[in-house]
């Protein structure tokens, strides 16, 4: 485990960076997370789709496929993948300080 | 990059469920890592992609040691559509999609979906018989082109 500052900010991250505890992150940080991503800016619809992974997260403890992204986010597959190009679920989960999803699908 | 891969291009020869899906998951999980990713179906791999086959994806229980059945009870009739029933339901309960959905959902990811030439000539088909999804119809050197640059997997 390590840390990284976002937004002024230090925060326990894992080696990929994912943030090790989702309570850590601020929209703010968001913000930056998304630049190191290469997203700026962040626009309504990412932020719908991050929202959404926070969510879940809390909910299941676990952030949602794409698939599921994709039947319960009001975000199709195709538009997630334009959002964020290098993997939705990942990328997204990241934005949003959550963990890594572990799915194969 | 380094050492990460960054494009992959997979082949899909075999029309049976467990033929069809490995190279499925794999494209799928490559778009899922922002991996570019092309599928190339060839031979019964066009099933999967032929418009009416591709509702038919059927498990093999004749010549499938993995199935551990007699093969004699593998080759009752219906047998292939209980195990395949059996199978799609234990999927579907982990979050995997039928054929058709996956396929669909995996174009959606921006990959690339292409059919044999050769297997296309062969079995008589046009680009009419595949579902919408199917970008063209190739050959194996325009394959190798498309492939260029990346890792390919053979299922």
């Amino acid at each position: 485990m390590s840390t990284a500052t976002y937004d002024g900010v230090s925060v326990e991250v894992n080696d990929e960076g994912f943030f090790e505890r989702p309570a850590q992150w601020t929209e703010a940080m968001a913000i930056e997370l998304a630049r190191h991503e290469g997203i700026d800016p962040l626009t309504d619809q990412h932020w719908k789709v991050i929202n959404f992974m926070r969510a879940e997260y809390f909910a299941k403890g676990t952030g949602p496929t794409v698939r599921a992204l994709g039947k319960t986010s009001g975000v199709s597959v195709k538009e997630l993948y334009q959002l964020f190009p290098k993997g939705p679920a990942k990328t997204a989960a990241k934005i949003a300080g959550i963990p890594k999803p572990r799915g194969c699908i | 990059m380094g050492d990460l891969i960054d494009k992959v291009s997979i082949i899909i020869s075999k029309g049976s469920l467990e033929g069809v899906y490995p190279g499925l998951i794999m494209a799928n999980g490559a778009r899922a890592e922002g991996i570019e990713a092309n599928l190339f179906f060839t031979f019964f791999g066009l099933d999967a992609i032929h418009a009416k086959r591709i509702e038919h994806i059927k498990v093999a229980t004749v010549g499938n040691p993995g199935m551990h059945m007699a093969t004699l009870v593998g080759a009752l009739p219906g047998m292939s559509g209980i195990a395949t029933h059996l199978m799609e339901r234990k999927m579907s309960a982990l979050d995997i999609p039928p054929v058709h959905e996956f396929i669909e959902m995996i174009s959606d990811t921006g990959a690339g979906l292409y059919a044999c030439k050769a297997s296309v000539d062969m079995f008589g088909f046009t680009k009419d018989d595949f579902i919408s999804q199917v970008q063209d119809i190739i050959t194996v050197g325009e394959f190798y082109e498309k492939a260029a640059g990346g890792q390919i997997i053979f299922t």
